[in-house]
């Protein structure tokens, strides 16, 4: 196998882009991507995508997509694991440049959310779960998370309150992000006072439906020096499974995939997960960060919400995470997200995140989370 | 949302009965039915019929329903710890919402999950209510 490296990033502004077809979300990034990695072809591309059937009538997204870009000619296909689409689809780019199949790839994340209604969307969203046994309950995403948030408040003794932080930080980090949907502050007060959505889940612990596309290119890491000049290695990708429904999940708070997937990309970085420099977890909801934190190996069970409430995520903490703003508050444009986390850890890996930068950040992690946690993907990058 | 009458049709068992399979290897109880032990890996495919008793793991109040469950809302779905094992997800029916909590026992009843328009078919399934008489 061969080593593989990103050699340009693309991304568009997050948001409600009520003139733009999901096509046209997708070249956007994609055109930004080949122009930051001055190439003008790939040998193939993968687009990572959940709902654009359900949402826009349009499947078959690879072709579409290498059609609009000029390319139609070129392999190309749709990668689809719910909310881990977008890492999916990079998982696919890069076995084919580490196999040899392929040179340069093109991974594109795109979502069009905002062409349905709230409730459309709401249970376009909820096929990530069991469609015979959760969402035949009426069950939605907000509240599979809900049901986990209150489980984890009653047996680790925490109350909602304590989760403030979670999203407080990703605000204050998105203000430093041009592409984020909200790049503005909020208080824990705002937090607290939120209209709640599914008790215990408030406005301000979910992420927002939006739109959004993100592209990398990848290419082989012994090409890659000549071809751009901030090339960053990709050190480890890693995927785990485990069951579809959260009910049939032993302990739902776990998060089991997860703790498998950071398990399998330490060790193929060799690496442990303290010397990670910062971790752009999916924070869909604050709950999904406090068991992300703990199953990535960053806190005991039940210890997550310590790490927000000692400021230990922030920027200069032990673990920044969401540096960029997170799905919280740079969006969660689901098929995207995977990718937006990798473009923003590139970022902070060549030193580019302005503000936002974290000093000498030199290894940085990414996780994407599908359904409630039945496909969890990790990336680890290293700056050259 | 499209009527799909031949799934809910399939589902009968497990929607009206609980019905489920016991390992034949290990004895562990598995619902839904997916023929392969989840405990022991081993073939499973002997019916077995879950009690319906069992205690909330879990809940959540839903405002915002997705479509085909919007005139419900809100309403109150949990995370249902059965006697012989299993969770299943469901709605709690017949609750008092503050006096729902952590531990309650409760029993399956057959409700209607949801109606399909004026004119499609109705669909019925387990929703959870307090246990009425702890035996």
């Amino acid at each position: 196998m061969r080593d593989v490296a990103i050699i340009g990033i693309g991304q568009i502004p997050v948001g409600e882009h009520w003139d733009t077809s999901i096509r046209h979300l997708a070249l956007g990034a994609a055109m930004n991507a080949l122009q930051d990695a001055n190439v003008a072809q790939v040998d193939a591309m993968y687009v990572g995508n959940m709902l654009s059937g359900h949402i826009s009538g349009q499947e078959h997204l690879g072709a579409v997509v290498a059609d609009f870009l000029g390319m139609a000619g070129v392999e190309a296909l749709k990668v689809e694991a719910a909310c881990a689409s977008g890492a999916a689809a990079l998982r696919v780019g890069l076995m084919a440049v580490a196999s040899g199949m392929s040179d340069i790839v093109m991974v594109v994340g795109v979502e069009k959310m905002t062409d349905t209604s709230g409730q459309d969307t709401t249970a376009a969203l909820a096929m990530a779960a069991d469609a015979e046994y959760e969402i035949s309950q009426g069950v939605s995403f907000v509240a599979l998370n809900a049901l986990l948030m209150r489980r984890y408040m009653h047996e680790y003794g925490w109350a909602r309150e304590d989760f403030a932080n979670f999203a407080v930080n990703a605000h204050a980090n998105a203000v430093h992000n041009p592409h984020a949907m909200f790049p503005k502050a909020i208080t824990a007060a705002a937090y607290n006072r939120a209209a709640i959505i599914a008790d215990p889940v408030g406005l301000l612990d979910a992420s927002p439906v939006c739109d959004g596309a993100a592209a990398v290119i990848l290419a082989p890491l012994d090409v890659a020096r000549s071809l751009s000049p901030a090339p960053v290695r990709v050190r480890a990708s890693a995927i785990a499974t485990d069951p579809i429904a959260m009910h049939d999940r032993p302990d739902p708070l776990a998060l089991h995939a997860a703790r498998l997937s950071s398990q399998r990309a330490y060790a193929a970085a060799d690496i442990q997960a303290g010397d990670v420099d910062f971790f752009e977890l999916h924070d869909a909801f604050t709950i999904m960060s406090a068991l992300s934190l703990e199953a990535a190996g960053f806190a005991e069970r039940g210890q997550g919400v310590r790490l927000a409430l000692d400021g230990e995520i922030a920027r200069d903490g032990r673990i920044p995470i969401t540096t960029l703003g997170g799905l919280k508050a740079r969006g969660h444009p689901v098929g995207a997200t995977g990718i937006y986390q990798v473009v923003e850890a590139v970022l902070q890996l060549r030193g580019l995140a302005g503000a936002a930068q974290i000093p000498n950040a030199r290894l940085g992690m990414t996780q994407n989370i599908g359904g409630s946690g039945a496909t969890i993907i990790t990336h680890i990058l290293e700056a050259l | 949302m499209t009527e799909k009458i031949a799934l809910d049709w399939r589902l009968r068992g497990q929607r009206y009965r609980l019905e489920g399979e016991e390992c034949p290897h290990c004895g562990y109880a598995i619902f839904p039915p997916r023929d392969i032990c989840p405990e022991c890996h081993q073939p499973a495919k002997e019916p077995f019929q879950l009690s319906g008793r069992g205690e909330v793991y879990s809940y959540s109040e839903l405002r915002h329903a997705p479509t085909g469950f919007e005139e419900y809302a809100p309403y109150t779905v949990a995370l249902i710890k059965l006697e012989e094992g299993p969770m299943v997800t469901a709605q709690l029916t017949d609750i008092v919402p503050e006096r729902v909590e952590i531990g309650m026992p409760v029993e399956m009843v057959t409700r209607r999950l949801r109606a399909q328009g004026d004119e499609g078919t109705l669909v019925y399934g387990y929703k959870f209510r307090p246990r009425l008489a702890l035996a």
